[in-house]
């Protein structure tokens, strides 16, 4: 991931990223979806030039590609931060009392749900299920999931992703 | 290669170490395995035998250690087998890295187990008492391994069917087993195979839904990661079966274990010739792709995740044609759950006949739940058709913990419904719920105890299903979110008489106008609660009360004097030091202080305080 603020600006975007994407997807069919992920992959959200760049290469309108975009909720359009809180918010997490720990979250990040901490350190997410009901409540930073946590636990994780910065 | 047939017989029980020369130290490796930080553990193990040279230290017994996946006791993690040739395997529950030098120094080289660590009696209940026949090799063998697959009767079904069988005979075999659908609906598989078989096309294809988005649900999950050949098996003879030229497998992204595990899967299986070109030798060809999901619980009815597949926004359309007919890329396209295609390799080596005399009249086999909630061992268990409520909850469960009362277990998802304690023994079909008014679904059960209210259950649900609703008809795009008005409206104490009126109506006309299931289903929940827990309504809207005091609007932050023990563990947690109390004296809470956080009624054991 990196969203380094720079590439907000249009005229730094590296275009030569996405079109290694779209060269690679080049003769699979339905490759949208696949290409808005290698492309989110790399840039940490699907910045403007880059959806254009799709729907040219791909001969659609932007529109659909957006379209396709916003009907997903792992696609975002606008720049996240460096780890990204996802607090489970699934039936087994909601009765072991998940609403605590997004609680958590908002206190210590000072953020709301799809925010971003000012340092562009923190995205905070609520999901319905991350499928580890097992070990609920369940907290995922990044690609970690975090099993049977407290709010208090959530402290400690949180401070330690703080510490190590970005 | 010999892939000799291996009994299957009581594949519960993990096998005498004989044939091994090898002690094993297995590692539970799925996600819930890895998240309680079972790599470490794994990582500590591999360091350590390494360090001690165990090759020389116990003679000429060589130790490895093993990845398995997920074994379903998540709770428990992280597992650990010990296998000593010629001695069955022991289980270590709740292994940290710290523990490992002393299960090596003890069990390993003096051959005296940790007794204290081993697991508890709970841990076999849970486990000795299901049926795993699609689990059977789950948390037994490494999933990145095909050969252990192989060795334990892998591709044998595969090889069966190539050889001896014509597609006629997968489809009447399938068909006889009366296998049915383990997405949700239990349309019988073989049926659907048989339809998908009629037409022909110069492309055809077969998918596996692994968008398993149910809240509460992982056994697909699971299944995928800890056994993910098996899964393969099942889709390449449905593959055979129906004529099928290519393959998906349409995943959620939030399971990158089970991707990773799917993609080297598919890998292995092209290496070894079982899949590819002429598999096996034979004349059938098939190639399996996996797709990566983005995050759209819709996209689990069958004509949106076909529509996602193609790129475009995943929205279920009119039926028909049905998929059979023109799915996707107006394809012939016949589309089964994960754990339907790993129920097919077994049905093909054991046979029809062998298979249909489990389970109930109509539902055959056994069906994978995932028990989660308030439970003392939350986890994945597999049984017969026809098991009761009762028996999972309390026998493998082991019941609710913290001296908390059963109240209702919640079946299905967001498409099915809460049942509760009077029907705890009630035998678990698809018939027999959809009468009860829940659901299959994928299996997700959930159990609740006394403190969780049902009000705030069913617009939990709701706010899921309005959330999720695609926004393509009407009567589920705006139903559902004025229904969850309404509930939120009660669990704010602004209920009105009329509304439980309103919501029934509302959730029959939802139900027979919605395009799709996901709206067809969405107001189960609302439902089953109404018809079982209508009292908790009632108390919402007439006197303004929560009886489990779950609302926090509702709450009064009174302590009720029977209940409470003083234990003071209000008065320790109390941010404003608003409550008092002592160990001769009931708690008491000062409303001037308290700011409403809800803490003490959390950390109170004794529902003391309301």
């Amino acid at each position: 991931m990196k969203t380094n603020e720079q590439s907000i600006k249009n005229e730094t975007i590296d275009l030569s990223k996405v079109e290694r994407i779209l060269e690679y997807y080049k003769n699979t069919r339905g490759a949208v979806i696949p290409i808005l992920q290698k492309a989110q992959a790399e840039y940490g959200f699907l910045p403007e030039p880059v959806i254009d760049h799709i729907a040219q290469s791909l001969n659609m309108s932007a529109d659909e590609i957006i379209g396709v975009a916003t009907f997903y909720a792992q696609f975002h359009l606008k720049p996240r931060g460096h780890h990204i809180v996802k607090v489970c918010c699934g039936t087994a997490c909601h009765v072991k009392n998940a609403k605590a720990l997004s609680s958590k979250v908002r206190e210590k990040l000072k953020i709301n749900v799809n925010e971003t901490t000012e340092d562009k350190l923190f995205t905070f997410e609520e999901v319905s299920c991350l499928g580890a009901c097992g070990i609920a409540p369940v907290v995922m930073i990044d690609e970690e999931v975090h099993g049977e946590v407290s709010p208090d636990k959530l402290n400690d994780v949180l401070d330690n992703y703080k510490k190590s910065g970005v | 290669m010999d892939t000799k047939s291996v009994p299957l017989e009581n594949k519960n029980k993990i096998e005498k170490n004989e044939n091994e020369t090898q002690s094993v130290v297995a590692v539970c490796l799925g996600t819930g395995g890895i998240a309680a930080g079972g790599d470490k553990v794994f990582r500590k193990f591999e360091d350590e035998i390494k360090k001690l040279g165990l090759d020389a230290a116990v003679g000429k017994r060589v130790c490895r250690t093993a990845k398995t996946g997920c074994r379903g006791l998540c709770a428990r993690d992280v597992l650990v087998d010990v296998t000593i040739p010629g001695q069955e395997a022991l289980t270590y529950e709740k292994v940290t890295v710290d523990m490992v030098p002393q299960i090596i120094d003890e069990h390993l080289i003096k051959n005296t187990p940790v007794n204290k660590w081993l697991a508890k009696e709970d841990y076999h209940k849970f486990y000795d008492t299901q049926q795993r026949l699609v689990l059977a090799n789950s948390g037994i063998i490494d999933p990145e391994n095909v050969d252990e697959y192989i060795a334990r009767g892998g591709y044998t079904a595969l090889k069966k069917v190539l050889k001896t069988m014509t597609q006629q005979d997968v489809i009447q075999e399938i068909k006889k087993s009366g296998l049915r659908g383990r997405g949700g609906g239990g349309f019988p598989t073989g049926e659907k195979w048989a339809s998908g078989a009629k037409y022909s096309a110069d492309e055809k294809f077969i998918i596996c839904n692994a968008d398993e988005g149910d809240p509460g649900a992982f056994m697909d999950r699971s299944l995928m990661e800890s056994d993910p050949h098996a899964v393969l098996e099942g889709m390449i003879v449905g593959g055979y079966a129906i004529d099928a030229t290519s393959g998906y497998i349409y995943i959620r992204a939030e399971y990158p274990l089970a991707v990773k595990r799917l993609r080297y899967a598919i890998q292995q299986a092209k290496e070894r010739g079982f899949l590819g070109k002429n598999i096996l030798q034979s004349d059938y060809s098939l190639d399996i792709f996996v797709k990566e999901g983005a995050g759209a619980f819709v996209c689990g009815e069958s004509t949106a995740l076909q529509y996602s597949i193609e790129g475009k926004r995943g929205m279920p359309r009119t039926r028909p044609p049905q998929s059979v007919e023109a799915g996707l890329w107006d394809k012939p396209t016949v589309l089964n759950n994960v754990e339907t295609f790993g129920n097919v390799p077994i049905i093909i080596n054991r046979g029809a006949d062998w298979y249909s005399q489990i389970g109930t009249e109509k539902s055959k086999g056994t069906k994978i739940f995932s028990l989660t909630g308030n439970i003392k061992n939350p986890g994945l268990i597999e049984v017969p058709m026809g098991a009761t409520i009762r028996q999972i909850v309390f026998d493998m469960g082991g019941g609710i913990p913290k001296k908390k009362k059963f109240k209702a277990v919640q079946i299905g998802g967001p498409s099915g419904g809460c049942l509760p304690e009077s029907l705890l023994d009630s035998p678990i079909d698809y018939e027999s719920l959809l009468s009860l008014g829940a659901m299959m679904g994928s299996g997700s059960f959930v159990v609740v105890d006394e403190t969780t209210c049902m009000v705030d259950m069913a617009r939990f649900f709701m706010t899921f299903c309005a959330g999720e609703s695609c926004g393509k008809c009407p009567p589920c795009r705006i139903g559902t979110t004025l229904m969850l008005d309404i509930l939120t409206r009660i669990t704010q104490g602004q209920g009105e008489e009329k509304d439980l009126e309103v919501l029934e109506q509302m959730a029959d006309e939802i139900k027979t106008m919605s395009l799709c299931g996901l709206g067809q289903s969405a107001p189960n929940p609302v439902k089953s609660t109404l018809r079982y827990f209508k009292d908790e309504y009632i108390a919402h809207i007439r006197d303004k009360i929560c009886p489990t005091a779950t609302c926090v609007a509702l709450h009064r932050y009174e302590v009720v004097p029977e209940k409470c023990t003083k234990c003071q563990a209000c008065v320790r947690n109390c941010p404003v030091k608003a409550i008092s109390g002592s160990t001769k004296e009931v708690a008491f809470i000062n409303k001037e202080k308290c700011i409403k956080c809800n803490l003490c009624y959390e950390k109170c054991n004794f529902m003391a305080i309301k």
